[in-house]
């Protein structure tokens, strides 16, 4: 019995990995298409990952050794959890009671990971991409806690993925309604957040902080925080799949449904990052306090009220 | 290690190195980092931090002052590196041969692999010796 269980975390693990080492190129490839370019080829990010696989890792003399190499391997395996939590929900319909909170909370560990990988080295530049990646944490987390709330509310309390979505057979998707409306267009830009794309990629900012957290970062190490990165553009996305859109059914034309809901998100999500650039960080926690909070807040009263 | 150059071959991540260049080649370089020229197709992609690169674009006669920072940053990067001199300052000193203030042997500060000629070499020069390296790498 363990032994399937452990075989389904790998196979959900790899499948989720190779799918979002795809989902980057589309990701590279539309953003090219964007700019009038031609793009990478689809094996792109394949060849990055196995190259950066086979070069040398470097450990900075000052830095905590021990925290460097197991930040990007603990992040990697929170995400191997999150999406195989996700997808067992979506595939098996299968959850255990809470596991909306794990999966709140890992997202949370995800960045914290970041801050700890970035810091660890003691490099200028990584400790400033790390506090800038806290303060956008305490920016969004509140939001997407509040986001979280529409579907819970709507599906009468529940807090299991699998109830989450049997309620929305029941009922009709979170989305049709207006508190949902409002709770997506929201976890959709918090979501943008989390996976550090543009134009939230403070922490990262190419080009004042050079890659921030992990611009120590080489070979295998690098490797698995670009695998991160891929593999939560198919995890996150998906969260919003299933809390919003009733995740999918596998049966016949059900398959075509369930790849244009994720990719409708997907697609947003690559339009916002092309169509924006990067924005200060005081903007950011503006948005997500000042604006984002409040409607949040009226999204979940709504919710409470029925509408 | 066929199989892992070829790897290599198709994802050449570039860091730019400026060692006393006249500024005319970094400006060339940023040209071939264009949309125009797309060198994202080929794999090719400009990484703001050395320990990310595989191939360093040195550009520029090195002067006494940089070669020891010159010599830090080869040493920072994560092995294999390849460094591609860019321009004719790197192989031959151009208008800065009898220079008074320039290291007398530029390969024993950074180890060039490759050469792209030209006074500055042309976006598409440069794109032929990647494509050079390329060749080597795929065997
Ligand atoms: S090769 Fe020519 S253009 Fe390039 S740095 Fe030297 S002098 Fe300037």
């Amino acid at each position: 019995m363990i032994g399937l269980k452990l075989l389904l975390l790998l196979g959900f693990m790899l499948g989720t990995a190779v799918f979002g080492l795809i989902v980057g190129w589309v990701d590279r490839k539309v953003s090219a298409r964007v700019q009038f370019r031609v793009g990478p080829p689809l094996l792109q990010n394949f060849n990055d990952f196995f190259k950066l696989m086979g070069k040398e890792t470097i450990l900075v003399k000052e830095g905590i050794h021990w925290l460097f190499i197991a930040a990007p391997l603990a992040a990697f395996s929170m995400l191997a959890v999150i999406s195989t939590m996700i997808w067992v929900a979506l595939i098996l319909n299968q959850g255990f009671g809470g596991d909306l909170i794990v999966v709140m909370y890992l997202m949370m560990i995800y960045s914290v990971m970041i801050v700890i990988g970035g810091s660890s080295t003691g490099n200028v530049y990584s400790s400033i991409g790390a506090g800038r990646e806290i303060k956008l944490l305490l920016g969004d987390e509140l939001v997407f806690i509040l986001v979280c709330l529409v579907p819970i509310i709507q599906t009468n309390y529940a807090l299991q993925l699998d109830q989450i979505i049997a309620k929305q057979a029941e009922n009709g998707m979170v989305i049709g309604s207006v508190s949902g409306t409002i709770a997506f267009i929201l976890g959709l830009l918090c979501i943008q957040a989390k996976i550090a794309m543009p134009p939230f990629h403070i922490a990262e900012a190419e080009t004042e902080l050079v890659e921030g957290p992990l611009m120590e970062y080489s070979g295998p190490l690098l490797a698995f925080w670009k695998l991160n990165h891929h593999m939560m553009i198919v995890a996150y996305p998906l969260l919003l799949v299933l809390l919003f859109f009733g995740g999918f059914n596998l049966q016949g034309i059900g398959i075509l449904w369930a790849v244009l809901k994720y990719l409708v998100i997907v697609v947003l999500m690559i339009l916002i990052k092309n169509t924006n650039p990067r924005i200060r960080i005081d903007t950011a926690l503006h948005f997500f306090w000042r604006i984002a909070a409040p409607l949040g807040l009226i999204a979940v009263i709504l919710a409470v009220l029925g509408v | 290690m066929g199989w892992y150059n070829k790897r290599l071959a198709k994802s050449i991540w570039v860091f730019h190195v400026s060692a006393s260049p006249c500024n005319n080649c970094d400006i060339e370089i940023l040209d071939l980092l264009t949309p125009k020229y797309d060198v994202e197709r080929l794999g090719i992609k400009l990484v703001g931090s050395v320990r990310h690169a595989d191939v360093l674009l040195v550009s520029g006669v090195i002067n006494q002052k940089v070669a020891p920072m010159v010599k830090k940053i080869y040493e920072q990067a994560p092995k294999p590196i390849f460094v591609m001199g860019v321009g004719t300052c790197p192989s031959g000193g151009c208008c800065f041969n009898d220079s008074y203030n320039i290291v007398e042997n530029r390969e024993d500060v950074i180890p060039f692999d490759i050469y792209v000629p030209g006074c500055p070499p042309k976006p598409e020069a440069m794109i032929a010796g990647a494509a050079k390296l390329m060749e080597v790498l795929n065997g």
